[in-house]
């Protein structure tokens, strides 16, 4: 038999109750479909570091290899080039790259471990375009005053050849290093720092 | 406008059956033959109608394009072009899809500047106009998705670039887009669930919305070029003075403006499917390429004009997020119509000079940002595409002021209509 005195207190409570228990399940009902979004255990294992031979890249050649399905690339400077870095220097927007990301070894004037070897991500740090090279200075289809880089075909970003933005574009950084070492002086292991022994 | 009263006589045959089982005739009386809309419609009302058909379009095409579609990174691009050359009438089908897609958003498009002009999103249509403008960020996703699947390289790199806006988010960016690719790059992984949700999740969100969208106007009642609520005027059995039934009146109007669409839809499907590269960019029928850029990025053209938005905006302060606020915004902004217009009538017919020039102004200024989004950002773009964003935020921003002290005209009690004899 039930009686007519509905203890409304009660029912709100066991309401309540039953409500937030329903939601704490719901957040752990929704985690694995979230989690299933999450780099998978192979995607994880092809973002491994990829080593690439440097014996026959030639002095102003540039050679593009693929880590983690972004360009990467393996710039030998020449002279001309490295001396190029110190006229554009008055024309960036992080010249010192302050503001930018790149492993600790690479946080000077070159942005490289060894002057000689630029090794950088070719993916616009606007929003990922692959920048094209434009290296002869003055090159027309840029500016006049062109000391010589990369030029964003997107939405016209300039970098110089180590990869610093240009004021007045709209890429906000300069372009990222990723973490590499030399396996020997010809082989760049892209992807994992120098083991420090 | 539920119809309680129970019919004297019950229906026979196969209808009376189903109708003692299922609200079939009820159904069919509050929204067809029951529902009355204002007489006065005008051109501008084919694109209600007109969405629903390409709706229909994209969901049966759709449905037969993934019999033959490969969503995998190594046989998506294959599996297009097979349809294209070895599937029976595949091209048709792809063609009808790919082109449904524009014309969506060309339908779309004149149905919410129908809206703007005759202040459909005013009191008591703003959850009318919500669910429209939810209905318009679904199909925007959808559309988003879509373009991923054939892999070519504009497929590829216009998701890069769109993908990327999260990033600029500050502190979580980065795994964000991580967690959206469910991969370093573009990959198959991101290939694989955009399909997921192109076929199966938002195509059903759509539908959902759609029909919320149609219940709400049912619920609210049409506006019309006038901008008057018919529903004060009734006669004695409480059928308002200016609404006629939507079925047989409205079905055999927009049967007629169906006629029309379907000439222009099949011409551009036969003989112009690419519409110039508007349609179906030229660089997409190359194999998508991460590690080539193509030499110029611009999205399909119905995302142009936020995109020329975003590449207005220049980065400060180490972050191009701003670009980004502001490309939502422009499109946040209209959430806010309702709210924003404290024009005391509805329609522009009876609205003032100012508000006329500013929807002239919006209007031109959605023109010039999408041509500006298509072009490379060099010469002159940058320029008009900065003034332009500018003008299309002042529509919107100065609507409280302007809509309030602008003059007005008398809003008549009846609808106007001019019968065709005269």
């Amino acid at each position: 038999m039930m009686s007519d005195d509905v203890d409304l207190g009660r029912r709100q409570l066991l309401t309540t109750a039953t409500t937030l228990t329903g939601a704490v399940g719901a957040v752990f009902v929704a985690t694995p479909f979230l989690a299933s979004w999450k780099p998978s255990a192979r995607a994880k294992a092809l973002g491994a570091p990829v080593e690439i031979d440097i014996a026959k890249l030639e002095p102003g050649a540039m050679l593009k290899v693929e880590w983690r399905g972004k360009p990467v690339w393996i710039l030998r400077r020449t002279p001309e080039m490295l001396a190029s870095l110190k006229t554009a220097t008055p024309l960036l927007a992080d010249p010192d790259s302050n503001a930018s990301d790149q492993p600790a070894y690479a946080k000077n004037s070159g942005r490289a471990s060894n002057e000689e070897y630029f090794v950088v991500l070719g993916v616009c740090t606007h929003l990922g375009c692959s920048p094209a090279s434009k290296f002869t200075p003055g090159d027309v289809t840029v500016s006049a005053d062109w000391p010589g880089g990369f030029y964003c075909p997107c939405h016209g970003s300039k970098f110089d050849l180590a990869g610093r933005v240009f004021k007045g574009v709209p890429a906000p950084k300069n372009l990222v290093v990723p973490p590499y070492s030399f396996a020997s002086p010809t082989r760049v292991v892209v992807g994992a720092e120098a083991q420090t022994a | 406008m539920a119809s309680t009263e129970i019919d004297a006589v019950p229906q026979k045959g196969l209808y009376g059956w189903i109708s003692a089982r299922f609200p079939l005739d009820s159904i069919l009386r509050d929204h067809l033959t029951e529902y009355y809309a204002p007489k006065n419609f005008n051109f501008w009302y084919y694109f209600g109608a007109l969405s629903i058909v390409v709706l229909a379009i994209q969901l049966i095409t759709g449905i037969f394009l993934t019999m033959n579609y490969k969503p995998s990174a190594a046989d998506a691009f294959a599996s297009v072009e097979y349809i294209m050359r070895d599937v029976e009438w595949g091209w048709l089908i792809r063609y009808m899809h790919s082109t449904g897609a524009s014309a969506f958003f060309i339908v779309v498009y004149l149905h919410m500047f129908r809206a703007l002009m005759y202040g459909s999103y005013r009191a008591p249509r703003e959850l009318l106009w919500i669910l429209g403008m939810v209905i318009y960020l679904a199909l925007m996703a959808e559309a988003f998705m879509g373009y991923l699947l054939p892999w070519g390289n504009m497929s590829f790199w216009g998701a890069q670039v769109i993908v990327n806006l999260f990033s600029t988010i500050p502190f979580v960016g980065d795994s964000l887009v991580e967690w959206i690719r469910g991969d370093y790059y573009i990959s198959d992984i991101t290939l694989n669930r955009f399909f997921a949700l192109h076929v199966i999740a938002l195509p059903l969100i759509l539908v959902f919305l759609v029909i919320a969208h149609i219940l709400a106007l049912h619920e609210v009642g049409s506006n019309n070029p006038d901008g008057i609520e018919i529903k004060k005027v009734k006669d004695a059995s409480g059928r308002p003075l200016d609404g006629i039934a939507f079925h047989p009146y409205y079905t055999v109007k927009d049967t007629f403006g169906l006629g029309v669409f379907l000439i222009i839809f099949c011409g551009i499907v036969f003989f112009a499917p690419s519409f110039g590269g508007l349609f179906l960019e030229p660089p997409n029928f190359d194999p998508a390429n991460p590690m080539q850029t193509p030499p110029h990025i611009a999205p399909v053209w119905y995302f142009t004009p936020f995109y020329a938005m975003l590449r207005a905006v220049p980065s400060f302060a180490g972050t191009q997020v701003w670009g980004v606020i502001v490309m939502f915004s422009a499109i946040a902004l209209l959430f806010f119509l309702p709210w924003l217009d404290k024009s005391p009538v509805k329609s522009i017919r009876y609205k003032g000079p100012i508000t006329k020039f500013m929807l002239g102004v919006f209007a031109v200024s959605f023109v010039v940002l999408a041509v500006c989004g298509m072009k490379p950002p060099q010469g002159i773009y940058p320029l008009l595409s900065r003034i332009f964003t500018v003008t299309y935020f002042l529509f919107f921003l100065l609507m409280p002021w302007y809509s309030r002290i602008d003059s007005t005209k008398t809003v008549p009690s009846r609808v106007t209509y001019h019968d065709h004899e005269h």
